[in-house]
């Protein structure tokens, strides 16, 4: 993240480095109560929102629990079902195949469209901000409702490629072709990656574009001598976040299958089946150990592009040393 | 981009790769922005020109959607509906630019045992995702009694619980010269008077984008308004549409897009106002829109 993020002028010393008054032990306890004292609603939220929670919720998973009575222990019964639950493992499948497009075209998307927007020119801000409006409205439930409507069938875009002698029959109502509205709809929001990679092409020092040229380097050659490498640290952190993002999404499969994840279960996203499992039908305990299958996976894959990481990802600074 | 080459060969070639370029990004954008277009049309059509008419011109000019969207769904008007919406939404606000300011000063600038392990916990939390204490959240607020009011959506954010804030805080204060609370310090202020009084004023970009983000955020989010909310009363714009949704029908569907338009409009408008600093906050910290 410091590689998008660095300031332009160098860090402050750290501010421990005070002239202390005249009571330097005095001054190093009032800074420790006061520290606690400006921490103390974040302690608060953490013990009890977040840590607490967690224990909670990991011993919930080996419960039965509905909310009503009191949570009968049933060891790893939760877990085990999993692996029956042919929702679950088809929510799981939806979710990996919704990643599995979806990110890497977003990013893409975003890559190509940071590159072209990275040059000063007019209207360049004005090209930014429009692209980056999908990232904000995405989310919302209106958007969610275009999409239902535009990928209906009959919708609009059935209807223009009938015009050209396709006929889908439908795409959210069709169990083959469900989930790619859903995939189109992550992808149209990639101005958030985008904005990350612009930033991240403008750390690139220019000076290695014109001796690139120098040397007689083409466009392509340059791209992928220098840009990509050099952006490789950006690439890898928006791979991060996408790939989380990806696997809690919800709002959009809520709303254009109506709840249901349906037409078969086509849209069921993990968030999705979590949320019926936990809030219709009252399966507290199974939806808790979803939650932390949910964690290891995120965790496991997260790891897995940190260990490739390695062989992909370039740092400037390294290198040097 | 200079048309002001030497020969004449060159400058024609670079207003024609400039225009070239131009073109492009106009394509991308009209292409980007279809479906917000075809919602704004969508709703001034009656509801079977909704989904028969492809075209974005309606052929029935029905702005009567709009009356109807301002009436509501079952009893409950947009006022009432945009009322809760804002509440939600300006509590969210307020909570998470005390609570997140408070803690990024703590983080940024004062020394004290077990601050490196709160930092990390803090970092720890941002990539956790939010199944994980949805369940237990759920119970606590239930035993407290809290689910079906608006305490389980913006309590959390006036306990910081947003560490994405935090950690944007904290970037900018870094970015504050330190000699400033050196100066202070010698002026006497405590900690408590230099956060109000020095450092407070100073934070207003990072106060504003944290605005800007919690608002929006807060206004569109959906899952946690959809579990806590349960009381029709008490539904906000998202859940109001959601309404629309379960009454089948396409006569409903002009005055839902007419209501979806409406929806928008804050966004919109928060954008329209600040889209420069937006992309600058997401420059600078990497935050997801």
């Amino acid at each position: 993240m410091s590689q998008a993020t660095a300031p332009p002028r160098p860090m402050p010393p750290p501010s421990g480095a005070l002239p202390a008054a005249r009571h330097p032990s005095r001054r190093r306890r009032s800074q420790a109560v006061s520290g606690h004292v400006f921490l103390a609603p974040w302690l608060i939220g953490t013990l009890v929102l977040t840590l607490g929670p967690m224990v909670i919720s990991l011993y919930l998973s080996f419960t039965d629990y509905d909310l009503f009575s009191r949570p009968r222990w049933v060891g790893l019964a939760n877990y085990r079902y999993m692996l029956e639950d042919d929702r679950f493992l088809t929510s799981a499948g939806v979710t990996l195949e919704y990643a599995l497009i979806g990110t890497p075209l977003k990013l893409a998307a975003a890559l190509a469209v940071a590159l072209l927007l990275n040059r000063a020119s007019r209207g360049v801000g004005l090209y930014r901000a429009a692209f980056y409006a999908p990232s904000l409205l995405g989310a919302s439930v209106s958007v969610a409702l275009v999409w239902r409507a535009l990928f209906a069938t009959d919708g609009a875009t059935d209807r223009s490629l009938a015009f050209f002698g396709v006929h889908v029959g439908g795409f959210t109502d069709n169990p083959d072709y469900a989930l790619y509205p859903l995939v189109l709809l992550t992808v149209w929001q990639f101005g958030a990656p985008m904005v990350v990679f612009l930033a991240g092409l403008k750390q690139i020092p220019k000076e290695l574009y014109e001796s690139a040229s120098l040397d007689g380097a083409g466009r392509m050659r340059t791209f992928f001598s220098i840009t990509l490498p050099m952006l490789s640290p950006v690439l890898f952190f928006n791979l991060v976040l996408e790939i989380i993002h990806s696997f809690q999404a919800f709002t959009p499969a809520f709303v254009i299958s109506g709840g249901t994840g349906g037409p078969s279960d086509s849209t069921l996203l993990y968030s999705l089946y979590l949320y019926q499992q936990a809030f219709a039908s009252f399966h507290m305990g199974y939806a808790s150990a979803m939650a932390w299958v949910l964690l290891a996976v995120i965790a496991l894959i997260t790891y897995a592009v940190f260990r490739s990481a390695r062989l992909w990802v370039f740092y400037a600074q390294e290198d040097a040393s | 981009m200079t048309t002001t080459a030497a020969s004449p060969a060159p400058a024609e070639r670079t207003s024609l790769r400039t225009w070239a370029w131009h073109a492009v990004c106009v394509v991308i954008g009209l292409v980007l922005l279809y479906p917000v277009l075809w919602l704004l049309t969508a709703s001034f059509k009656s509801g079977e020109e909704v989904i028969s008419n492809l075209s974005p011109i309606p052929k029935v000019f029905t702005p009567g959607n709009y009356t109807e969207a301002v009436d509501g769904v079952s009893g409950l008007t947009l006022w009432r509906l945009f009322g809760n919406s804002l509440l939600v939404s300006v509590g969210t606000v307020v909570g998470n630019v005390l609570s997140c300011s408070l803690a990024a000063y703590a983080f940024a600038r004062l020394r004290f045992r077990g601050r490196g392990l709160y930092f990390a916990l803090m970092i720890g939390t941002l990539m956790l995702p939010a199944h994980l204490m949805l369940i237990p959240q759920y119970v606590i607020f239930q035993e407290l009694g809290m689910v079906g009011t608006y305490l389980p959506l913006i309590l959390p954010k006036f306990l910081a619980t947003e560490a994405f804030f935090v950690f944007l805080v904290v970037q900018f204060i870094r970015s504050l010269p330190a000699e400033l609370d050196q100066a202070a310090a010698i002026d006497g202020c405590g900690p408590y008077r230099t956060f109000w009084h020095v450092i407070m004023p100073l934070l207003k970009p990072a106060i504003v984008t944290t605005t800007i983000f919690s608002f929006i955020w807060s206004w569109n989010d959906f899952f946690s308004q959809v579990i806590y909310l349960v009381e029709p009363e008490t539904y906000t714009l998202q859940l109001g549409l959601r309404m629309f949704v379960d009454m089948d029908g396409s006569a409903m569907f002009g005055p839902m897009f007419a209501m979806s338009v409406l929806t928008l409009v804050p966004v919109l408008l928060f954008f329209l106002a600040f889209q420069r600093l937006l992309v600058e906050g997401v420059q600078t910290t990497g935050l997801k829109g």
